[in-house]
């Protein structure tokens, strides 16, 4: 597929400008995680030096699972309002009459969704690494600080926000109105949470090697999922709600 | 503060926040900065935690960091914000204007009015439509609909409320695949491979402007000409907006524009590719008079420069004045032609004659006149005369009255305007369709 960079770029910059400048969003994106790990941060900070292995453990998961569900929730918001919004405010049509391919749609919209989330998850877990390293006991950083809890967070990241983009588009393609558009995706981008909660939790013992497993099989998650929001953003479906018979698609682009 | 000269614009690395203290990166070097500084930070507390020296160095590096900003940013937030998301254009109040930025709106508003007849390909029509069929399910927008378009001209296309006036401008614009029939739009033939060429060839104006109301004037060109593709931006929404006369608006929130300054706005961004064809629909739809003349002296100005307009609209005064063409659609093409070819293939050309007391013997009368081919009475005092040639007829009519002695008050060429070709042509459908 031909991809041009400066449209896809185009999109990318505008859809940033816009959740800059929309309040419900830069307050979804900033207030959200920091509710998500004020209870656990406690638990973890009120753990004596004397806690039990287990007890440290749990509470780790705990806070490594919230930390995962952060890339899927900000994304899932976000994308969701991709076309649906664009419908909502009546610029889906000017959009679609420029010579702007739908994996170049796809792709712009895609990354302001996806790249804010993983920044502010990053950001997030690596402060949640210092304050553990400075305040908390020193069995849970030992706990913490370790390859596979870390590789789970910087591999998973990405991946799960990836899928929490390409349903949130899914839905919101078939979406008429935004506030059920959000809810959908939200639902809709959880259950891939399910394998991350195995290796959080240790049901499959947190090595490198599953970690990298259950990653590779996000990334074919993540390729259906792209694949099929792809095939929804088709033209004639976002215009008119219903995509052309086969033998008449091949009549125009 | 005098406003930037067009054209120019500052890009510090850093710039004074708008809200609470401190800078914040503007340029990608002031957030390699601030990301590095940010890493030494992070490293510090975690390597020297035990020490309270950690204190010492973080704050050293706010300080590096404020002094850095301080050094290298530019005016406060909201000022170079104006520079940063409205490039394209001065701010919209410039109370006092400099003599240099007078003369370069001027020039650029000459520019943008300077009659240049753009072309395509020689001897080829911009759009030639053949049994163009369009169906939704079981329900038929479209029906074997032809035509052709030729370059430079104004094709008003008019049709009532479903008639597939959008539907064929989807079509055409690639956003829709036709069920039947074919296309050439812009002088490529409408397949699917040439989806993406026909799109940078042309530029449709939808029926609602579809502007990012967050997003300034300038920002939602900028976007827009991200998506075509094209080169010196700046200089291209310069001259747009100059076009429609909205230059000083630049920087406001689209949100914030009456309907009137949205749809010049729409307009503004057709303009920024130099499209081939330009698609206008229905682009006085819920426009004040005034808005409505503002946007006709647009597409007058269009029309000089060259550029092929595929106007639909069901305002048939507009058409009639603006167009060079325009055809009746009502699901299936009804005609094509000159306004008023149209007429004088709908209706015969005749003479409305007015006098004082009704005439003794009209029939005698009325035959010596040459090209006469009948009449009827209209009213106690009128009659109209249908005549091959009105300019030939009428004087000698007037000398055959004065001849029979009648008080003429009037003679007249009887003129059917657009609006009767229209409903003649919708009244013969709906009668068609009555059971």
């Amino acid at each position: 597929m031909n991809i041009d960079r400066g449209r896809v770029r185009a999109v990318f910059r505008k859809e940033l400008r816009q959740f800059r400048r929309n309040r419900a969003i830069v307050v979804t994106m900033g207030i959200l995680p920091v509710l998500f790990l004020t209870g656990p941060m406690i638990s973890i900070f009120s753990l004596s030096a004397s806690a039990s292995t287990s007890a440290v453990r749990s509470v780790v998961s705990s806070v490594l699972l919230l930390m995962l569900i952060v890339p899927v929730i900000l994304p899932a918001a976000i994308s969701s309002y991709s076309v649906v919004g664009e419908r909502d405010q009546g610029t889906l049509e000017p959009l679609l009459t420029t010579p702007v391919r739908r994996g170049e749609l796809m792709l712009g919209k895609g990354l302001a969704a996806v790249l804010p989330a993983v920044a502010v998850t990053y950001v997030l877990y690596a402060a949640f690494v210092v304050a553990v390293r400075i305040w908390a006991a020193h069995a849970v950083f030992s706990d913490l600080w370790q390859v596979p809890p870390i590789l789970v967070e910087v591999l998973f990241t990405p991946l799960l926000a990836t899928w929490s983009v390409c349903v949130g588009m899914a839905v919101s393609v078939r979406s008429t109105d935004v506030r059920v558009a959000q809810q959908l995706s939200t639902l809709a981008s959880l259950p891939p949470l399910g394998l991350a909660v195995l290796i959080t939790f240790r049901v499959i013992a947190p090595t490198v090697l599953s970690a990298v497993a259950i990653g590779l099989a996000f990334v074919v998650l993540d390729g259906l999922a792209c694949w099929g929001a792809a095939t929804m953003l088709d033209r004639e479906r976002l215009i008119v709600g219903r995509r052309a018979p086969r033998h008449e698609r091949s009549r125009s682009g | 503060m005098p406003p930037p000269e067009l054209g120019t614009r500052s890009r510090p690395w850093f710039v004074r926040r708008r809200y609470g203290v401190g800078y914040r990166p503007l340029a990608w070097q002031g957030w390699v900065i601030a990301s590095v500084l940010l890493a030494a930070a992070i490293v510090a507390l975690l390597v020297v935690h035990a020490s309270t020296a950690r204190i010492v160095i973080v704050l050293a590096l706010v300080a590096v960091y404020t002094g850095v900003g301080w050094r290298l940013s530019g005016e406060r937030q909201d000022a170079a914000n104006a520079a940063e998301e409205a490039p394209a254009v001065a701010p919209r109040e410039p109370v006092e204007r400099t003599p240099e930025q007078v003369a370069a709106i001027a020039r650029l508003r000459a520019e943008a009015s300077t009659p240049t007849r753009l072309r395509g390909p020689a001897g080829d029509e911009a759009i030639i439509v053949e049994g163009l069929t369009k169906r939704f399910g079981e329900r038929t927008a479209l029906a074997d609909v032809s035509f052709s378009v030729g370059w430079g001209e104004v094709f008003g296309f008019l049709g009532p409320n479903g008639a597939g006036k959008t539907t064929t401008v989807r079509t055409l614009g690639t956003l829709i695949a036709p069920s039947e029939g074919s296309a050439v739009v812009a002088g490529i033939p409408l397949v699917p491979e040439n989806a993406v060429a026909i799109r940078s060839a042309i530029a449709i104006m939808p029926e609602a402007p579809g502007l990012y109301p967050r997003l300034t004037v300038a920002e939602n060109l900028e976007f827009f000409a991200g998506l075509y593709g094209l080169a010196d931006v700046r200089p291209r929404i310069e001259q747009a907006l100059a076009t429609v006369n909205l230059v000083e608006r630049a920087g406001d929130p689209c949100g914030s524009l009456s309907k009137g300054l949205k749809q010049r706005v729409a307009i503004a961004r057709a303009l920024l590719s130099d499209p081939r064809v330009l698609f206008l629909d229905e682009p006085t739809s819920g426009l004040d008079p005034v808005a409505s003349r503002e946007v006709h002296e647009l597409i007058t100005a269009l029309r000089q420069r060259g550029v092929t307009i595929f106007l639909t609209t069901h305002r048939l005064e507009e058409a009639e004045r603006m167009c060079d063409r325009v055809a009746i659609l009502n699901t299936r093409l009804r005609t094509v032609g000159r306004p008023d070819e149209l007429r004088e293939r709908l209706f015969a050309r005749s003479l409305a004659v007015t006098t004082l007391a009704p005439l003794e013997a009209p029939e005698r009368l009325f035959a010596a006149v040459p090209g006469f081919a009948g009449w009827h009475s209209d009213g106690a005092d009128g009659y109209e005369l249908t005549v091959s040639d009105p300019r030939t007829a009428a004087p000698e009519l007037t000398r055959a009255l004065v001849a029979a002695g009648a008080d003429v008050l009037s003679i007249s060429e009887r003129r059917h305007s657009l609006e009767d070709v229209y409903l003649e042509l919708i009244d013969e459908d709906v009668e068609a369709r009555r059971p």
